[in-house]
């Protein structure tokens, strides 16, 4: 552990960097003489999402507003549900199905003065099991004639952890985001970006029903559960690149590549590329695809050898070894106007994307056999978006 | 210099100077990059929705451009 706790030393130290970093050219950029930048686009969408993978299933709506006031500031508004029935492999294999609702409230606050925009994002999620309220601010400047923007952002979140049935749990979670982006003009069709962030958690990580397995021979099956142990704190570095150029046929295509770590042991790696083609005056079509891979955390395994073998221990199969594939598919149709005068512009949306998971040391132990030999688990999902987008 | 002094006055030279630069890409020849199929979030409700989904799914988390919010997912 003496190496893990060197490591976040160092993290911590490079945080600290960081944010007096974030914290200098945020008052520099307070500072800058300014020229005239553009709020948000006033509109609004109503969605219907659904998830259907892996034995869960999540669905719901999702509303947002956006209406902007005097040339100078921008209300936003979010609502959103996540209505969740899971029979996952975790909770049909150590507990029982169920279902649950989570709705998520969110205002944002925009003023533009000149070539910057100050951002002021408040969030509130709440389930049975969960919440968490979080705080962010951003502030973006436009500079060197409009070819670049510049945006830093800090977010503060305080999330409480329930478990359900125990009246007497509840465990505090404080995170901490910090953000960098950058996007550039490069030329008449090429815009390029630059996106860092860092996260740190400290609280109680763990999910307070999922279980790891041990090794117990005295078990008709040969193993046995026990509940996981997570550190209490955890920084994540993520960088991400993209670029996106304009066809001269207008069409457009784009990629982006992330790179990510952890005080956990997680490296993940994330392919996206994508092409977008109109048709006639009306329709947007879109294809793409995107990979996602990443190491298991250092404290991860599918079967422990004896119970309490280590001091962390996990089987989340977010923290094991896999790869994603997915692809996307979405269109676009601008619907003819409805003669209402304070709508300029409307458009019915349907975006489609599947994926396959596939996960090189969780096992499926549904399937039974010899502890640490059942066959390897993969799953497939279906991400389906229905939304409809008004502008005025 | 330590690197953060270093990396602080680069951008304030860079802002500063950045004031005077002659834009390489005019104003009058930006009619591709303002046209929206090359807006990098054309649709933020669906984009936030998708974003929600992968940091539920994956190890991996941050600059997809969402923050906030739980899992849904305990």
């Amino acid at each position: 552990m003496a190496v893990t706790e060197a490591a976040a030393a160092v993290t911590e130290m490079n945080a600290v960097r960081i944010l007096a970093s974030i914290a200098t050219i945020g008052l520099f950029l307070a500072a800058l003489p300014a020229r005239a930048a553009v709020l948000p686009e006033e509109r609004a969408d109503l969605l219907y999402h659904r998830y259907d993978g892996g034995g869960v299933t999540v669905d719901g709506p999702s509303l947002l507003v956006r209406k902007n006031f005097a040339e100078k500031y921008s209300v936003a508004a979010n609502y959103y549900v996540d209505m969740v029935s899971s029979a996952s492999i975790d909770v049909v294999t150590t507990a029982s199905p169920y279902k649950e609702t989570r709705t998520q409230t969110s205002l944002g606050f925009d003023m533009l003065r000149d070539k910057t925009t100050y951002s002021l994002n408040v969030t509130n999620s709440d389930e049975d099991d969960y919440e968490a309220n979080t705080v962010g601010f951003d502030i973006s400047q436009d500079m060197f004639g409009d070819l670049t923007t510049l945006s830093i952002g800090f977010s503060r979140s305080w999330d409480q952890v329930r478990r359900n049935g125990d009246p007497g749990f509840e465990e505090p979670i404080d995170r901490i985001n910090y953000r960098f982006g950058l996007s550039q003009i490069v030329t008449p069709s090429l815009i390029m970006g630059f996106a860092y962030e860092l996260i740190t958690d400290e609280g109680y990580l763990n999910n307070p029903y999922r279980s790891v397995r041990y090794l117990d021979l005295e078990s008709s099956t040969g193993y046995a559960f026990e509940p996981e142990v997570y550190p209490h704190t955890r920084t994540s570095n993520s960088a991400a690149i993209s670029a996106r150029y304009f066809l001269p046929y207008r069409a457009a295509v784009h990629g982006e590549y992330r790179y990510f770590n952890d005080t956990w042991g997680v490296d993940a790696n994330t392919l996206r590329i994508g092409y977008t083609q109109p048709w006639g005056a009306r329709w947007i079509f879109e294809i793409g695809y995107r990979w996602y891979g990443q190491s298991a955390a250092d404290f991860y395994a599918d079967l422990f050898l004896r119970p309490n073998a280590q001091n962390f221990m996990g089987r989340d199969k977010e923290l094991s070894t896999f790869d994603s594939n997915m692809i996307n598919l979405g269109v676009t149709y601008e619907l003819p106007s409805f003669g209402w005068n304070f709508i300029k512009n409307s458009t019915l949306n349907f975006f489609y994307d599947h994926s396959y998971y596939n996960y090189d040391d969780f096992r499926d132990i549904t399937k039974g056999g010899i502890p640490g030999t059942e066959p390897l688990y993969h799953f497939n999902a279906d991400v389906f978006r229905l939304f409809i987008s008004g502008w005025f | 210099m330590k690197p953060v002094l270093r990396l602080t006055g680069l951008v304030a030279v860079l802002s500063l100077t950045g004031c005077a630069t002659e834009p390489w890409v005019k104003p009058y020849e930006r009619q591709n990059l303002a046209d929206p199929i090359m807006s990098a979030d054309r649709n933020p409700v669906s984009s936030a929705y998708i974003n929600h989904v992968f940091e539920a799914r994956e190890g991996a988390r941050g600059a997809l451009g969402s923050h906030g919010g739980g899992c849904g997912c305990n």
